[in-house]
Parts: C-alpha cells; structure tokens; sequence
C-alpha cells in the first residue's frame, strides 16, 4: 500500500487512508443529515450549524458554495456527500453532472448512450490532452 | 441440514427503490429492468426459500467513519430500514433469523473469519433495493434475511479472494446447521459505475461482460482481479463487485444459469443480474 499506483485514474478520489483522515469531520457533517431534526437545523442556519464540526476552511467553503468536487479533493466522500444533496432536495444526477461539469442533459444523454466510455478515461495521460 | 440452494447477483441502484415506491416501474425509462425481473420474482416464489443470507453494503446509514466493520454479520431479530437522508423508504421491516446467523457468526470465526456481530443496524437501499426487485411490494418480505454488510466504501474493500474464501466458510457453516433450511445467497452490488469525481459516469460493458460470463464457471478468472483494476476499468464504485464473489463462494461448482440480465444505465450504474441454481447434490 505504500504506493499509490491508482493516484494516476484521471477524475477519481480514492477514499483511503490518507484521504479519510481528512475527511473525517467534513463527513461526519455529512452523516449528522441523516437525522431529520439535524436536516432542520442546518437548513435553518448553515454556518452556525456547521461551526459545531472542526472543518477546514477549505472544507466549510465547499459545504456552502455545494463545490461537489471540492468536497472530494479535501476528503469527502460521495456517499456522504450525497447526504447533503438528499438534504438540498438535489437531484443526484444534478450533483453527478455538476461533478462531471456538464449540463444535466448532456450526462443523461451520456449515460443513455452507454455512458462513458473506459477508452481514454483510465489513465492520467489519456486526459492530458483535453484537461491541459 | 441446511442447504444453499441457489446464489443471485444483482445491482442495487437507490433509483430503482424510487421507482419502485413512486409507481415509476412501468415507464420507459424502468421498464426494460422490471419486465427482466419478472422471471426472477416467479423463479423465487416457486424456490420460496426459508431463508435469504444478503450480501450488501451498507452506504453511510448504519455505520459511518466513527465505525467500519470489513465483515458484518446482522444477528438480531429485526431489522428498521434506515433514513438515507430524506426519509425511510415505505417497505416492511426486515426480519431476521438469529439462530441461523448466530450459527453462522460462530463457525465462521471458529473457521478463522472474524466476523463482526450486529445486533442493532438499519438496513439501507444497498439491501432492500435487491429484496423489492426479487419480492416486489408485499405487506411483509416473505421469509426472513440475514444482513451481510461488506465495506467497500473506505479503500481497501477485502480481497476478492477473501470474499470468495467467506463465500466458502458460509456454505461450511449453513451444511452444519442441523435444521432442514432452503437457503438462497444474494451478493449485490456493481456492476462497472462511479458515482463520483469529474470521471462519473464511466461504464464499462466488456469488464462487465466478462464478469458475467466468469462468475459461474471460472470464479478465479475474478478473484485474480485487483483493486487498482477494479478502480481503473470499472470505475470507483465497481469494486463492489467483490460481494458477488462472497456470493459465488457460498455455492458449488455444478452450477446453472437460469437467468441472467444486463442493463445500461440505471442512474449512473450499469445494472447486471444473475441467478445460478446449484446443482452439486
């Protein structure tokens, strides 16, 4: 494990070790929003509730703006993340798409068609190209 | 004695459980995966099993990071159904059968898998999707189920390999268990999807294909696989594939695909489904 070999899938956050220590109090957060009464206080003021959790600032700003990816990159994980999509009423294929940085049609329509594909979305070098 | 008599695989998508209690079934959308899943309810309700052993994952509702059980075994009576963030979903209550999965907890351990024992836990989409899919809308599930929650979620999931080995220590501890129970494994879960990241999205149906076509015949074809390679070709989220072969483990060898059913997309998921009959006497 002392390698991380998988750091170079393109668009992916591993959730280990590393990347859950980070995360720890970002998704308990998220965990507290399975309780409809926490969903309420939440929804009722945002940042008084979330200053009960010893987030980064980085991790509070992401929580706010609804940055999906952001909340990934500083050790979120999308199980959890999707708490507080369910919490929004925010459809998940509205945060996959916002994910994805496409328009919602346009994710639909990708998976309609089979989703995307593994040709050109395994390996970092395969995204240099497009994502300079 | 107790046998298991038959292993089925499936996804377990939460937009399946809302189509399912919204009445969206029937919609073009829906549709293709219902009418796929109608032999497989009247294939269950003519094997009308005693008892179901559900290999699922728990998805942030029973356990969080606060607690993470790589094997979890649910040894109580009943099972609530958990609140995933906007409400229980409306199915019945999960009945569990302690004395079988108390059973199972010990000659597992005592086969050198340490199981974690579970007397409270609500069960999420991750093991009533499979149950509505199989059982319909009933008033109460038709026999009762053992929860076996598997992490997938905080890397590294177990092994493949040590999935299939459980499988094997299942099948040992339901054929000591002295009473004459009909047993059917379900291992739910994959097939290729992520959920998460700029790659969402990613399918893949030749990884998945060859999934289907392995898992009966040549299960090490897919204990050999890893978990980078899970991650890489079946995206993120693919890696529950390896509670298929927990599954897998818990049967014999003479098996029979009765029916199989492979279907893109539901959400962002590729949906596969199988059921294989053990036919080793």
């Amino acid at each position: 494990m002392s390698e991380k070999t998988y750091k170079d899938i393109p668009g992916t956050f591993v959730f280990d070790a590393d990347h859950s220590r980070r995360g720890y109090q970002l998704n308990m957060f998220m965990m507290s929003l399975i309780k409809h009464e926490n969903r309420e206080a939440f929804k009722a003021n945002e940042a008084d509730y979330l200053s009960k959790f010893d987030l980064t600032e980085a991790q509070r700003r992401s929580v706010l703006e609804r940055d999906w990816n952001a909340m990934l990159e500083h050790g979120g994980n999308v199980y959890y993340t999707l708490k507080l999509a369910a919490t929004d009423g925010t459809p998940y294929e509205a945060a996959y798409a916002a994910m994805a940085g496409m328009e919602r049609s346009k994710l639909r329509e990708m998976m309609l068609t089979g989703g995307r594909p593994p040709e050109g979305n395994q390996y970092l070098s395969d995204w240099k190209d497009e994502n300079p | 004695m107790a046998k298991i008599v038959a292993g089925v695989a499936t996804s377990h998508v939460p937009l399946v459980g809302v189509a399912v209690d919204k009445g969206m079934t029937q919609e073009e959308y829906f549709s293709p995966l219902f009418e796929g899943f109608e032999k497989s309810k009247q294939w269950i309700a003519d094997q009308d099993p005693d008892v179901v052993i559900l290999v699922y994952n728990d998805h942030a509702s029973a356990f969080s990071l606060e607690l993470i059980p790589t094997f979890a075994l649910g040894c109580a009576a009943s099972f609530a159904i958990a609140d995933e963030g906007w409400g229980a979903r409306p199915v019945p209550e999960v009945v569990g059968h302690p004395k079988l999965a108390w059973h199972i907890a010990q000659s597992a351990i005592l086969d050198e898998f340490d199981l974690t024992i579970v007397n409270q836990m609500a069960v999420d989409h991750g093991l009533t999707v499979p149950l509505s899919l199989m059982f319909g809308q009933p008033e109460a599930w038709p026999c009762p189920v053992i929860p076996l929650a598997v992490n997938v979620i905080q890397f590294p999931p177990p092994t493949g390999n040590r999935c299939f080995q459980l499988g094997r220590a299942i099948q040992r501890a339901v054929q000591s268990f002295p009473e004459d129970l009909k047993v059917v494994i379900f291992g739910t879960g994959g097939m290729s999807h992520q959920l998460q990241g700029p790659r969402n999205g990613i399918i893949n149906q030749e990884f998945d294909k060859y999934y289907l076509d392995n898992i009966g015949p040549n299960p090490e074809n897919l204990i050999a696989i890893d978990h980078e390679r899970y991650l890489r070709e079946a995206g993120s989220e693919g890696i529950e594939l390896v509670m298929w072969l927990i599954m897998r483990g818990a049967l014999g060898d003479d098996l029979e695909e009765v029916h199989r059913l492979y279907h893109v997309p539901i959400s962002n998921t590729a949906f596969g489904h199988l059921i294989l009959e053990d036919k080793t006497t």
